[in-house]
Order: structure tokens, then sequence, then C-alpha cells
């Protein structure tokens, strides 16, 4: 565990003595099981579990469903809605799955910007933050086939305008997105694959998971002083860490348990809100819906993609200077992938020498701008593609690239951090003496 | 800071996801009190019974309800008919049989008919693929209690109909105050006393378009009143097992906490 000194398995019996020379699984789990935790983390290092249960749950809950699932053009909607009817609980399994991967992203988007925040990208744990991006970006295709699945107006639509995005890249764009959808345009061939990727690609998740999770466990965790354990004896590192179970593991289960109620109600009371009502006319290539829109956890980077359209002087120059092979289309395109890559990218980003935003007086003030910024584009891009949306999502698109390329370069150098605690000893001393909510700020 | 920003957060996705919801129509649809509605709310057998009559007489003329299994009629929460009237609605219909190439009434284990009309749509899912309001402010969070408002739409439809009408490309339109647009291709299917209850519930329009529409509620979700119980047993749960957690997390941390003061 990165190097923190701490008590490792020792077999014990014969039997112990004989599985562990063969297998050092009971080693493994011991040793994850007892990793020495920072004891400040506070309430924003739950949702690493919430992410790991929602990742079961949609693995469960999905395969169930998949044994009840057509995926033809002529059957999927009517499979679905069998399942709503026939198929014991089954009501209940695609309730939960469709809005346990609203809950997946929300814990996702809570994880990131915990992140952001405390620095937690920076060195040491670039790794662990490039495979999080990674698992990221695998979970938006993932969401984005399966929400095809049901094969609703908006499924159908959805998998067109994105699937478009691809046909806009120059010269391999249209070969890429025949290849996506298996023909030349939406139809059977594409809900298959979309079928067979969806049910593939978590099981590559759970594997970054687990590659993600000894990542931070190589490094240690981070915490909310970014200040390091101490590593210097076994006696220094029990003063800032406790093990993770059963402190940690009792904390976090006692979140998730609180998220779990307010899922449940969700499920229960108002399954379809976040879901769009259209999706419950089946897929009809002949009508356009009058709006299309994707779901809420794309909205953000869609708002990107449109707001470069070809009257922005950015994509004019663009366009001028590589002869029209970046035309406004393709300049949304990578504008949107763009949004990723700059976060995926922000370990060498942010030079400052500080790791916690909690002692970058003027970074916080950035960062809170970064977070409404994340949420207006997640407004604009629901919104209609006219003004006064469209400059509002340029100004919010420019923020979010200004933010990554511009200020946190710059923040390094200009701005004069506090000084953060010596240890974190000093700091659980300090900020939780009686209360353990005041840890979150 | 973080507590500061995720409440700032929570609103500002509320906002979002609520007028990413946002219906398309500028037209007001009123809000109907219906039984069904809230977390405890469940649906009314007799008006579901009713609705099947409005349905049956009226609608499924042009209209079809193919995802709905006729059997479902006899489901409890649903307009639970005795086993024989199922059997006796259900003939009624008659069904296309490869094996015998001739048409035979259905029996309960098939599905209610498809549209007879080629452009009147289906409507199994109606009730949950048109949402009348998004409230509010656009929030969308008044589902909670007042659910989507389709069957709201339903209703609106059903006795928005001015008497307006227009000829275009050789059909006529007819002006509807609920429909996007304004005109729409149905004719108004129902004036009032449209349908005689057996239970001598009023037959005015509203009634009958309100009837409707409950039980259209029902084609599209039957196992609404299951899903809410469900719901409810898994909140209860979870808040003790919250609360549990709660009081095993506080103690076992205390030891560590006891600094200050």
């Amino acid at each position: 565990m990165g190097g923190i000194p701490h008590d490792h398995y020792e077999p014990k019996t014969k039997g112990e003595k004989w599985l562990d020379s063969r297998l050092p699984i009971v080693g493994l789990l011991y040793t994850t099981l007892t990793a020495p935790t920072p004891k400040n983390l506070n309430w924003m290092w739950i949702w690493g579990i919430v992410l790991t249960f929602c990742l079961v749950l949609q693995i469960v809950t999905g395969i169930v469903l998949a044994m009840h699932y057509t995926p033809h053009v002529d059957n999927a909607f009517a499979s679905v809605e069998h399942i709503m009817r026939d198929v014991n609980g089954g009501y209940m399994l695609r309730y939960m799955h469709a809005n346990g991967a609203s809950l997946f992203f929300v814990a996702v988007y809570a994880h990131i910007f915990r992140g952001l925040y405390y620095g937690s990208y920076k060195a040491p744990r670039e790794v662990t933050w490039i495979i999080g991006m990674l698992i990221y970006l695998l979970m938006m295709a993932t969401g984005f086939m399966g929400y095809v699945l049901p094969w609703g107006q908006m499924s159908f639509w959805g998998a067109t305008v994105i699937t478009g995005l691809f046909g806009a890249i120059p010269f391999i764009g249209e070969s890429i997105q025949t290849l996506l959808l298996g023909g030349p345009a939406v139809d059977n061939a594409t809900l298959n694959r979309f079928f067979s990727l969806h049910y593939l690609l978590p099981f590559v998740i759970a594997g970054l998971v687990i590659i993600h999770i000894w990542a931070f466990h190589t490094t240690g965790n981070n915490n909310p002083t970014g200040v390091e354990v101490r590593r210097g004896s076994k006696e220094e590192a029990e003063k800032d860490t406790l093990p993770f179970w059963p402190y940690f593991v009792i904390k976090d289960l006692f979140a998730l348990a609180v998220i779990l109620a307010i899922f449940f109600a969700v499920v229960g009371f108002m399954p379809n809100y976040l879901g769009h009502p259209d999706n419950y006319m089946q897929a009809n290539p002949l009508s356009t819906p009058a709006h299309i829109v994707p779901e809420w956890y794309f909205l953000p980077f869609y708002a990107i993609l449109r707001a470069f359209t070809s009257e922005v002087w950015v994509v004019q120059i663009a366009s001028f200077v590589t002869g029209g092979i970046v035309d406004a289309k393709f300049f949304g395109v990578l504008a949107m992938f763009g949004a990723i890559a700059v976060m995926a990218l922000v370990p060498w980003l942010d030079t400052s020498s500080v790791r916690s935003g909690r002692f970058r007086p003027m970074f916080k003030w950035w960062f809170a701008l970064l977070v409404i910024d994340f949420f207006a584009l997640m407004w604009l891009g629901a919104m209609p593609a006219e003004e006064p949306y469209a400059s509002f999502s340029l100004i919010a698109s420019a923020y979010w690239f200004g933010y990554f390329l511009v200020i946190l370069p710059l923040l390094g150098v200009i701005e004069k951090p506090d000084t953060p605690p010596a240890t974190i000893e000093e700091d659980f001393a300090a900020h939780y003496g009686g209360d353990a909510d005041k840890s979150a700020e | 800071m973080f507590k500061k920003l995720a409440i700032s957060a929570v609103a500002a996705f509320t906002l979002a996801t609520g007028a990413m919801a946002a219906g398309d129509s500028g037209h007001k649809i009123h809000d109907v009190d219906f039984s069904f509605e809230g977390p405890f709310g469940a649906f009314d057998q007799n008006q579901l019974q009713r609705g099947l009559q409005v349905y049956t007489e009226v609608c499924s003329a042009c209209h079809g309800l193919k995802f709905v299994p006729l059997r479902t009629l006899a489901d409890e929460g649903g307009p639970h008919l005795p086993a024989d009237q199922v059997r006796a609605y259900a003939s009624q219909f008659d069904i296309y049989d490869a094996a015998l190439d001739e048409d035979v009434p259905r029996k309960p284990s098939d599905f209610f008919p498809s549209s007879a009309l080629e452009n009147a749509p289906d409507l199994s899912l109606m009730a949950k693929g048109r949402a009348g309001f998004h409230g509010p402010y656009g929030l969308g969070i008044n589902q909670f209690i007042k659910g989507i408002g389709g069957p709201e739409y339903i209703t609106a439809i059903l006795t928005g109909y001015t008497g307006e009408e227009k000829e275009q490309a050789g059909t006529t339109f007819y002006e509807n105050t609920a429909f996007p647009g304004g005109w729409i291709a149905m004719a108004p299917p129902l004036y009032g006393e449209d349908v005689e209850f057996a239970d001598g519930h009023s037959n005015d329009l509203h009634h009958e378009a309100e009837d409707a529409a409950a039980f259209l509620m029902w084609t599209a979700e039957p196992k609404l009143m299951a899903r809410k119980q469900a719901g409810f047993v898994g909140v209860l749960i979870l808040t003790l097992l919250s609360v549990l957690l709660y009081l095993t997390n506080k103690r076992l941390w205390a030891p560590h906490k006891k600094k200050k003061h």
C-alpha cells in the first residue's frame, strides 16, 4: 500500500501456509481490507463505493434483463413491454437498470469533481486518473448503446445523431460510421452490435476498475489536505491512517444506504423522471421527433458539440487554415472529445505545487465557476439550438477549455497558496474534534 | 466549500433535467386529480372498468392496444374483471389462426387488437409517451405527486375540441387546444353521453374523458401499484438501515474523534 508501513498477512496454520505458497489470495484480501487509509477523508470520498455498487447493480439487473430481451428491430420494443408486464418483477428490474445508469453518472461526476478539487490527479496519481477517464469514456459508450436497446423514438434518433458525429471525421468518417451502424443507416445490424457491445463493455469496465483500485492502492489515497501519509515508520503512519475495514467500509455503507433510499424513492415513485416520454413510442424512421435530446449525462458535452457553428471565428480560422478539411461539424466533434481530453490531461496542466484546492485561495473560485459552468452546459445542452442559448453555449464552452488550458497552468505561477498542515494527524485533530460533518467544510 | 457547491449543483441539476424534459407544446394542460397519483396512489377499479367501456365502445373503432394482453383485465389492481367476463370480452375480437386458416375469436391469452385505422396510433403506452406538464418551473419534480401528466394530456385532447374544422390536402383537421400545433386529424371522439355506465356514473364529456385517460394509464403502467409498493418497502428498509449504519459508524469512530472542545 503505497509504501505505507503496515502489517502483512502471516499464514499460521499448515493449511493457510499450503494455500499461501500456491496462491496468496488470502493475503491479497487481507492487504486490501486493512489498507491504511487517511483518517481525515470526508464525505466526498464515498463515491467509489457507490460507483462499485452501481457497476454490480447494472451488471446483475442487466444480465437478467438480457434473458428476456430480444435484440431485433421488430421485437425489441415489444420485448421491453413484455419485461414490464409479464416478467416477474420485470418492471422493477428495468426501472432499476434505467435509473441505475443515472445514479452511476451522478456518482461518477461527483467522483470526478472531487478529484479535480482536491488535486487527486496530481503526481503520483496520474495513472489512477487516466484509468478513471478511460472508465468514464467506456461508461458513456455503454450508456449510449443501452439507451438504444428499447428501440423507442429517442433510441433510434439519438443513435442516428450520435453515430452521425463520426461521419463528420474527414476521409475516414464515413467508413467508421458504416462500421458502427453495420450499414448505411440505423437498423437491425446496429441494434444487434449495440446489444453485443452493451453486454461486453461493462466487463471491460470491471477490469479497469480493478486496475484503478490497484493503482491508487499503490500510491495510497489522496485526502482533503493533499498531504501525504507519513511513511517513516509504522507508528508514524498509524497516526495518520486507520484501516479500511471497519472504519471506511461502515462509513461508506452508511452513505450508500442513504443514497439508495433516495434511489428507491425515484424508482418507486417517479421512475420516468429522467427519461424522455418519446421513448415510449416505438422507433419510426419516417417520423423525426420535434426535439432530439440525449440523456442528461451527455448534455454538457452535447452543448459543447453544438456550440461551435460555422459563424464562430475559431471555426472559420480552423476551416481556412486546413483548407476546409475541418468544417464546423468536425470542429464540434473535436471540441466535444477535446473537452474530455483536456480533463484527462489535467495532471500535466495543473502547475501548482499545492495539491488540495482547500489551500488554494484563487483556485477555489475558478473551480466553483467550473462547477457552475458544467451545470450551465448541461442546461444549455437541453435547450434548442437558437439564440440566446447558442451564445451562452459558446461562452460556457470557452470557459471549460479556458479553465484547463489557461487558468490552471497560470494559477500555479501567480497564486500564493496557503500552508497546508504538516501532517494528516494535525488536520484530523483540528477538524474532527467532535463532529464528523465539519470535515465536509 | 464542497457543501455549498453540492447544494448549488443539485439545484442546477434539477433545473437542467427539468428544462430538458419540458414539453414541446406551449399549451396548458390542466391537472386532474387522478386516484393513482402520488406515492400512495392506487387505480380506481370502477373507473378503470368505465374507461375500458369508453375504450371498447368508442376508441377501439380506430385505435389498438397491441401491447396489452387481454388476460390482464382480470388482474388485481387493474379493472379486475371476473375470468368469465374476460373470456367473453376477448371473444368479441377475432384473430387470424394460421393452423385453421381462418379468423377465430380471441382468447384471454391473446393481446388486444392493433389499431384498425392505419393512421391511428396504438394507445398502449400513450399515457407515458406524452407529458402534459413538467412543473413547477420546468423542474419536473411534481412527477412525485402528480405523475408526468400523460393522462391529463389525454383528457385535455378529448375535451379540447373547439368545433372548428379545416381541409388540408384532402384531410380534415379539427382544432384542438391541447394538441401541439392546434390542429389534429382525429375527429372529436366524445361529445358526452356517448356511453351508458352500468354503475350509473355521470357520462358527461369530462367524466368520460377522465375515465378513458385513467384506463390508458393502466394500460401504459399496469404494475404501477406494485411498483409504488416495492418503492415504499425499499425506502423504508433502507432508511432503517441508514439509521443503524449511522449509529454503528458514530460509535466506531467515537474513540478517534473526542479530542476537541
